[in-house]
Parts: C-alpha cells; sequence; structure tokens
C-alpha cells in the first residue's frame, strides 16, 4: 500500500472512531433512561371537551377511538341525553330519535325505571356526539377512549395533533387506558 | 316571573362550561332490586411488548442477511429477496410503524425533553442500521428498508440525471433532517411521520393527500429511481456518513477491476466512481490554493448559515401549537380579529390562564432560538465539507462505488465481466 492509501485508511479508522464515541455515548445515555415497554396513545376523559375531530382524523378508518361506559357512574335513566337528541317531536325510541348517528348505543329495559345503555363497539365511529350529551345533560358515564387492540401506535397520533384541549398523550403500555368510574376494574389486566 | 328567570339562570350555568360539569353527578346511582349486576367489561390490551424486541430481532437478522447477500455472495437476486422480504414484514405486516427514518424524531425529542422516556426499541432502531451502515455500508437500505424496498422494486426505467440537478436536490435530505430534528426535539412535530408518501400505502389507509404524494413518488420513481431515498430520506443523511467509513463494502466486481469500462452508465444513481489516471494539467500551486480557500470557506459557510437559520427561529416557531394558539389569542386583544379555530376557542371556554399559555410560548420560543443555530450549523457544515470535496482531486485506478452514495442494491452487479472461477 502506497503513502498516499495508508494514509486514507489511517484517515477513514480514525473518522470512524470519531463517528463511533459520540454515537456510542449518545446511545448509552440515552439507554440508560429508556423503557422497556413503550408508549400507547390516550384520551384523558377529563380534558375532552367532545369535539368530535376523533372520528375524523385517525389514520385508520373507523376510527381507533370508540366510545366506553362507565356503568357504576350512568343513571340507568329513562330520558337520557346521550341515547335521545335534543329537538324532538315526540319522545320514543324511534331511530329518528336517536343521538347516535350509526345506532351505536343500545338500550336495555333492566328494571323499573332503569334502562342499562351499551355502546356497540363495531358500530361506533367515535364521533363523541353520545358523550357529549351525557356530559351536558347527564352524569358523564360515557366517555371518549382509543382501543388498544385497534390502535396502529402511530409514531405521532394524528388526533393528537389536532386535538383542541391536547387531551391525547403518551401513556406507558403497562397501563393503557385512563378510565372514568372504577379504574381498576377497567385497565384492562 | 321569578321562577322562569331562575330556570334561565340554571339552564344557562349547566350548558356553560360543559367540560367541566362532565364529572358531576346529576343523577343518583340506581337502586336496583332486581338483582342485576353492573357488566364485567375488559378492555382490549395493546400488542404484547415482546413482540417489538422480535421485530429488532428480524431487523438485526435482516441487516446481516443482507451485509452476506451483497458483500460475500455478490448476488442481486439475493438483495431483491431481501428487499421483498422487508417489504411484506416491514412494510405490509408491522404497517411500516415503527421505522428506523422516524426513530430520528424520538431520538431528538429524548434527548432534549425531560418528559419523554425513549423506548428502548426506537433507540435500537435508530442505532442498529447506523452501526452496520458503519461495518457494511448501507445494507440498511438495499434490503431492509420497507421504503428502499417498494421503490427499489418500482424502479424500472432508469434515467440518470444531469449532475448539477442532482447535486441541487440531494440538498434538500439535509434540510429535511435539520427540519425534522428541529421539530422533533421542541415537541412540536414528528415532521417525517407526518410527510412519509408510504406508510399509508403499508397500513392501507390514508388521508388522500397522501396517497397521491406516494403515488406520484412511486411513478416517478419508475424513470427517477428510488426519488425518497435520494432526495428526500433524513436517515440516509446519517448513512451517507457513517458508510463512508466502512470496511467492507459491496464493490462492482467481484474479484478485480479490469477497466473494462461496462459499468460506467450502469447505476441509476450514479454512484459508481470511476478510475481517473489522467494527469492532472493544472499547476499543483492553482489546485492547492483553490483547496485552501475552500477549507477556509467552511467556517464562514457554517456560520452564515447558523445565523440565517437563527432570524427564521420565529417564523419556524409557528409549527408549534402552543405557539400559533398564544400568536392567536394576542391577535385578538392587539387587533380584535376573533379567534375562531377550534383549538382558541376550547382554550377561552375552559378558562386557562393566558398567562401560563404565553409563558409555554416564550418557553417553546426559547427553546427554537437554542437548537436553530445547531441546525443551521450541520447545513452550512455539509454545504462547506461537499464544496471542499470538489476540489480535490485522486488518482483512481479502480472503478469503486461511492461509499456514501451507493445504496448496495447490486444493480451493477451484472455489468461486470469479471467472473471467479471456481
Amino acid at each position: 500500500m502506497n503513502k498516499y492509501q495508508s494514509r486514507r485508511e489511517f484517515a477513514r479508522k480514525f473518522g470512524k472512531l470519531a463517528i463511533v464515541l459520540p454515537v456510542a455515548y449518545l446511545s448509552v445515555s440515552l439507554a440508560r433512561k429508556a423503557t422497556a415497554t413503550g408508549y400507547v396513545w390516550q384520551i384523558d376523559p377529563f380534558k375532552c371537551t367532545q369535539c368530535g375531530l376523533c372520528k375524523t382524523n385517525c389514520v385508520i378508518t373507523p376510527s381507533a377511538s370508540k366510545c366506553v361506559h362507565a356503568y357504576e357512574m350512568c343513571g340507568y335513566c329513562d330520558l337520557c341525553g346521550s341515547y335521545l337528541r335534543q329537538g324532538v317531536k315526540t319522545i320514543s325510541t324511534g331511530a329518528e330519535n336517536q343521538l347516535c348517528p350509526t345506532g351505536a348505543l343500545i338500550r336495555k329495559f333492566v328494571e323499573e325505571p332503569y334502562f342499562e345503555y351499551t355502546v356497540e363497539e363495531k358500530l361506533c365511529d367515535g364521533c363523541a356526539k353520545c358523550v357529549k350529551g351525557c356530559a351536558d345533560f347527564g352524569n358523564g358515564s360515557l366517555y371518549m377512549q382509543i382501543k388498544q387492540d385497534l390502535c396502529k401506535n402511530c409514531n405521532e397520533c394524528s388526533i393528537a395533533r389536532k386535538c383542541p384541549s391536547k387531551a391525547i398523550s403518551r401513556v406507558s403500555a403497562a397501563m393503557p387506558y385512563l378510565p372514568k368510574g372504577n379504574s381498576k376494574k377497567n385497565q384492562g389486566k | 316571573m321569578k321562577k322562569r328567570i331562575l330556570y334561565i339562570i340554571v339552564c344557562f350555568l349547566l350548558i356553560w362550561n360543559t367540560s367541566l360539569i362532565a364529572q358531576q353527578q346529576r343523577f343518583p346511582k340506581p337502586d336496583f332490586e332486581s338483582g342485576y349486576a353492573y357488566p364485567e367489561y375488559q378492555m382490549p390490551l395493546p400488542r404484547n411488548p415482546v413482540w417489538e424486541y422480535v421485530d429488532v430481532a428480524v431487523l438485526i437478522g435482516a441487516l446481516f442477511a443482507t451485509a452476506y447477500f451483497a458483500i460475500k455472495k455478490h448476488s442481486r437476486k439475493g438483495i431483491i429477496g431481501m428487499s421483498v422480504f422487508s417489504l411484506i414484514y416491514f412494510g405490509f405486516l408491522r404497517h411500516g410503524c415503527i421505522c428506523s427514518v422516524g426513530s430520528i424524531q424520538n431520538v431528538s425529542l429524548a434527548l432534549f425533553n425531560e418528559g419523554y422516556t425513549i423506548p428502548l426499541t426506537a433507540l435500537l432502531f435508530f442505532i442498529i442500521p447506523l452501526l452496520f451502515a458503519l461495518a457494511y455500508g448501507r445494507v440498511f437500505c438495499a434490503g431492509v428498508c420497507p421504503l428502499g424496498a417498494i421503490q427499489e422494486l418500482s424502479g424500472i426505467k432508469p434515467v440518470i440525471l444531469p449532475k448539477g440537478i442532482e447535486a441541487i436536490l440531494a440538498a434538500v435530505p439535509f434540510i429535511y433532517l435539520g427540519l425534522a430534528v428541529l421539530f422533533a426535539s421542541t415537541n412540536s412535530q414528528f415532521f417525517i411521520c407526518r410527510y412519509d408518501p408510504f406508510v399509508g400505502i403499508f397500513r392501507h389507509n390514508a388521508p388522500y393527500t397522501m396517497i397521491i404524494f406516494g403515488a406520484l413518488l412511486l411513478l416517478a420513481g419508475i424513470f427517477l429511481n428510488r426519488p425518497y431515498c435520494r432526495f428526500l430520506c433524513p436517515y440516509g443523511v446519517l448513512l451517507n456518513i457513517f458508510s463512508r467509513f466502512s470496511d467492507k463494502h459491496v464493490a462492482i466486481t467481484p474479484a478485480g477491476c479490469t477497466n473494462c469500462r461496462l459499468c460506467e452508465k450502469s447505476c441509476p444513481y450514479d454512484a459508481i466512481i470511476p478510475s481517473d489516471t489522467i494527469q492532472n494539467s493544472e499547476k499543483p500551486e492553482k489546485s492547492r490554493s483553490r483547496f485552501i480557500i475552500f477549507i477556509l470557506l467552511v467556517p464562514i459557510i457554517s456560520g452564515a448559515g447558523s445565523f440565517i437559520v437563527y432570524n427564521l427561529s420565529s417564523t419556524l416557531a409557528g409549527v408549534n401549537s402552543n405557539v400559533r394558539l398564544a400568536r392567536e389569542i394576542r391577535l385578538e386583544h392587539e387587533s380584535g380579529i376573533q379567534a375562531v379555530s377550534q383549538a382558541a376557542i376550547t382554550f377561552k371556554e375552559s378558562g386557562e390562564s393566558e398567562i401560563e399559555l404565553f409563558k409555554t410560548e416564550s418557553g417553546v420560543i426559547e427553546m427554537y432560538k437554542k437548537t436553530t443555530p445547531w441546525v443551521g450549523l450541520f447545513l452550512g457544515l455539509s454545504l462547506g465539507i461537499s464544496l471542499v470535496s470538489l476540489t480535490m482531486r485522486t488518482e483512481r485506478t479502480e472503478y469503486k462505488p461511492h461509499k456514501g452514495k451507493c445504496y448496495s442494491c447490486g444493480k451493477c452487479f451484472e455489468y461486470c465481466p469479471v467472473e471467479i472461477k471456481t
């Protein structure tokens, strides 16, 4: 090898070291603080303003954010503020009187005067109309959550970017839900 | 009359500030007599974190395999096979997220924000392809990156660009990298993820703008092969730099170069450096002085870059949503223009403190002012160094790929007539 090539070899090896050292330092200092479980995205139901952007901004269709029900908070009322829309002509359970545009809120008679309301997940598209109705006129037992089996766990959540009240943030994958009501029961453990 | 006024006031109070009353128990807990039990509902769990580590293992395996096929086996078929595998696994099965290109943002966010600790797998996705580039060249680009794979497999009719245009367009990834690091470290936006053209194809779902961008890029890629890799990929900047120091790099010929010149036009990315044995007719003093002038220009260009980008701080800070909101609110106070964006209305209704918002805004702008000089310095330094390399001329006796630009794709293999007799 002539002197030009050996000089170039030396420069190459030196450059390699000069690059590896800061990268190694950077990665070690980051790895010390790294988490093993990673993050998922979740909606804080106490910050959510039910604006409806969850439905349109999720990268998958239908949206991974859906309405869930904290049964322990529900009043089980006949006149439900989230089942019936405002301004109906006659109060009945006809489809034209329901607030949910996809009919995902199912009403079932339990006993006098209580009715159980459940959310049919396959029909819910995350528009948050029922959540708003429940918050305005009821107990607030319906709330929005991102379903972790549907969510693609994007590096940056598209809904989080648009959320006007900054309700969506990263949470540890070990505790992926921010529930209302009895938190232990609903953590999905 | 009095009762009606009271009724109206109560209704008004109930409708105003809905978020505050979301927790209010208006109706009492029901007293069930029929033995009704509240339904047990299990929330679905996210994907087991173990699978993320499986992805890292597949990444390492794929990198080793591609390096083997490119360097040891000298087989383009092997590289194509790895591309197909990576397209299927990292692209369509894993939906292209998390990818090494985007991991730059996670690392930037973690470095400058105490509130975010980087997931270990994101860090590994960032570091491992760089280490392989340091050892074997850009094998990540060749057979592992799903974005590279989709472009490689659709690049059928290569057209070589004039060098001038290529040089100008090759500056874009540097700017993209600088902006991505800037926006990620200030927690404003994940720039790379937002403008990723191919992730919509991988997860079969995207806003129509992303699909159009991806389709246009793939169409352009039929002729202008690997358009994202060459003119947009920010991770490619890092791989370019790291790959230049590699020991073992893919070679055009399986043995030695005979200077037959058959591979000259074979590289779609113009990454083959031909041999250059023509005597330099220029006076050595002239080339030496030109070289020194450009070396001296490097700090000047770096300083200028730093200065220019620093002065763009306040414009760039507009990307941050807190800064935008604060500016809207301030504009409303100063000139009476109503703040009508959803975020502004929600902010006003929530009754949050404006002073806090303005404090957050100035904190963000401070952070921009601290980061932009470094971004500008990096851009200026890159430009300066690339100009210096243009002034250097070395004698070369073999046709070799440019270690930084070569994607190790192996398209040149079939052009080389040299064979090893077994």
